[in-house]
């Protein structure tokens, strides 16, 4: 079985300033990270890998970003953390991609590499989105269940998973193939292996362009993008209030009157 | 696509020189310059130039006639005949932008046996509500709930979608919006009709260290997505305002490769802390899980749910549907109380738009009192009991 996972490289924090004179975020000295909800993405997809072939069906778990040439350090971590190989997307053709346009390049991934079962993380946290994944499912008419935080069961027909909303848990079956969006209740990532660092060092990542993939000019990058930034600023700043210390009876009080001002008690 | 530099209006300031991550801009002289084979078009020089010295030109048009399009919509979310909590306040908002384009607001109903639901939101103030009432839309499920949707648009094509941003509706408007080759925007916190007529979604990135404005001009529906307790909601009149449209489902829409076959609820939350007015959240300076059992008893005096930073929940104190923070929940509750919280960037991007925050915790550097309306330095172990105490005192006083 063919399962990819669809990984995102984000700022290391996303405590992002604008530069109050260009109007523009502030990049220099943003470190890189794999956005942190496709790492569990990723650790489930080599979990399932493993389900899979103990039970006699081979498998790999291919991951896929589309973005541009330093996105190959991702990659390559992905691939430390049991990924078997790794695809980078990249073409100045997808600079200033929305989300539908990205899900239009990164599904025509997919496609090509023909994927019974994708694997996502909830949600970047950059863009905050969570559309991506929903997006790609679309694009290759293939099922969705968002919210992932449990594979009961996977077959190369059909899979039970339970889902994390508001209200409790949902238990679905569904068909494959499938993309899964995940939540971090999910699992715990396990840490680069050896044997990964090994495998990643000496990988060969290939670069997949729009045309390579025989994309419609006019769906990717800006052109393609329905939506449009045309402004970012700096929300209003939150400063302290005030402060108080004292034994602990006095603080209550206090907070007790702030507390009945704002709430039934 | 296209983009070039004024020469009568650039000042040779350099600020585009900076502002340019691909470093593809350059001075000649006092005159900026762009390396075209740099360019990837991403506008940065455009915002920094303080004389409008730079434009792109996209060539961008629409590809259908959109004044064809109009109405505001609402996606009037339901379980069990119930209304999701966010749908009075997208009514709100949907009726201020119907308001602004002189169109009709509708409320669209998806679900089974809806005729009374249908019947109690026509009394908000909407024109129009929608029905699709079938025994295959019982609970939501991506492929039928979509593909209905995007049929109902493509029928009566309003200009302007809303929907929560719930679980349901984050999931299936994404589905919706590519199938209709159509802009979303998530999480707005700010929707305005602009002088030109367009949707203008303000919505936080980053975390929320970021706003961003954003606009869906060349195609339609302009969709978007709210959370719950963003915008104020609007209340029901008495009589019916809006007038029932039943729309007579088509079988051929509604097939799901996906069966729900069990739902569990959650029993440990009393209140779920994503619609909670008032939130008691703990983190690793509560010491030990048994201490949450003191925030949970003041949460329950006050009508609170109980939140919990990452480090509680990594620690196995809490689950992970309390988690607030980057990677766990986005909250805005009239008041959050933080006990034992030192204030992560990652979990302040979780809770930093509630109303008004109280802090209590021992180290007074800790970042928290950075964003806390009112700080109280001490020991939430102690604090927390205190207040618990007084609140009992003064109700038996009562």
């Amino acid at each position: 079985m063919k399962i990819v996972v669809c990984i995102k490289q984000v700022p290391q924090s996303t405590n992002v300033k604008i530069d109050p004179v260009t109007n523009t975020l502030i990049r220099e000295g943003v470190e890189s990270q794999i956005n942190p909800f496709d790492l569990y993405a990723l650790e489930e997809a080599v979990r399932v890998k493993e389900r899979l072939t103990a039970d006699g069906e081979a498998s790999t778990v291919t991951v896929v970003s589309m973005g541009p040439p330093q996105v190959d350090a991702a990659l390559r971590e992905a691939i430390t953390l049991g990924a078997d190989d790794a695809i980078l997307l990249s073409d100045r053709a997808f600079a200033g991609s929305d989300t539908w346009a990205t899900s239009y390049a990164v599904a025509a991934a997919v496609r090509k590499l023909q994927a019974d079962l994708v694997f996502c993380g909830m949600q970047a946290i950059d863009g905050d989105t969570a559309q991506t994944g929903p997006g790609i499912t679309v694009h290759l008419d293939m099922a969705l269940v968002t919210y992932v935080r449990k594979v009961r069961e996977i077959t190369t027909k059909r899979a039970v998973v339970e889902r994390l909303l508001e209200e409790g848990i949902e238990v679905c079956e569904v068909q494959l193939p499938v993309l899964f969006t995940v939540v971090k209740e999910i699992n715990e990532p396990r840490t680069p292996s050896i044997r990964g660092k090994m495998k990643a060092k000496s990988a060969q990542i290939p670069v997949w362009t729009a045309a390579a993939m025989e994309l419609d000019p006019d769906r990717c990058g800006l052109k393609g993008s329905p939506t449009q930034v045309v402004k970012i600023f700096s929300p209003e700043h939150r400063a302290g209030g005030e402060r108080w210390d004292g034994e602990p009876a006095e603080l209550a009080t206090k907070m007790l009157e702030i507390i009945r001002e704002r709430a039934t008690v | 696509m296209s983009i070039r530099v004024i020469a009568d209006k650039c000042t040779g300031c350099k600020v585009c020189t900076r502002a340019c991550p691909q470093m593809a801009i350059s001075m000649d002289g006092k005159l900026a310059t762009i390396a075209l084979e740099s360019c990837n078009f991403c506008g940065s020089c455009v915002s920094a130039c303080k004389f409008k010295a730079i434009t792109i030109e996209i060539e961008k048009q629409a590809r259908e006639d959109l004044s064809a399009y109009s109405g505001v919509w609402v996606f009037g979310e339901q379980c069990d005949g119930q209304l999701a909590g966010v749908v009075p306040e997208l009514i709100g908002a949907g009726r201020r932008l119907a308001d602004a384009r002189g169109s009709e607001l509708g409320v669209v109903l998806l679900g089974e046996n809806i005729a009374n639901l249908a019947a109690d939101v026509a009394k908000y103030p909407v024109d129009k509500v929608y029905v699709y009432d079938h025994a295959k839309l019982a609970r939501y499920r991506p492929e039928p709930y979509a593909r209905v949707l995007s049929a109902l648009v493509r029928k009566y094509k309003p200009e302007i979608v809303l929907a929560g941003a719930t679980t349901t509706g984050r999931s299936f408007l994404s589905r919706v919006a590519v199938d209709l080759y159509t802009g979303l925007t998530a999480d707005c916190t700010g929707l305005e009709i602009g002088d030109d007529g367009l949707l203008y979604q303000t919505r936080p990135a980053f975390g929320g260290n970021i706003m961003a404005t954003i606009l869906c001009p060349y195609t339609r529906p302009q969709m978007a997505t709210v959370r719950h307790k963003v915008m104020p909601a609007v209340l029901p009149g008495d009589t019916a305002r809006g007038e029932i449209v039943n729309v007579p489902p088509q079988e051929q829409l509604l097939t799901s490769r996906l069966t729900i076959t069990d739902f569990v609820r959650d029993v440990t939350q009393k209140v779920n802390i994503v619609d909670a007015d008032v939130i008691v959240s703990g983190g690793r300076g509560m010491g030990k899980p048994e201490n949450f059992a003191i925030l949970q008893e003041l949460a329950d005096l006050i009508g609170g749910a109980v939140g919990s930073s990452r480090a509680a929940v990594d620690a196995g104190w809490m689950p992970y549907a309390h988690q607030v923070g980057q990677t766990g929940k986005t909250v805005c509750p009239k008041l959050y109380i933080a006990c034992g919280i030192s204030g992560a960037v990652q979990h302040l991007a979780g809770m930093q738009s509630s109303d008004c925050i109280i802090a209590i915790n021992k180290d007074a550097n800790a970042p928290i009192f950075q964003v806390a309306d009112f700080g109280f330095v001490g020991d939430a172990l102690e604090v927390v009991p205190e207040l618990i105490k007084q609140i009992k005192a003064a109700k038996v006083a009562k």
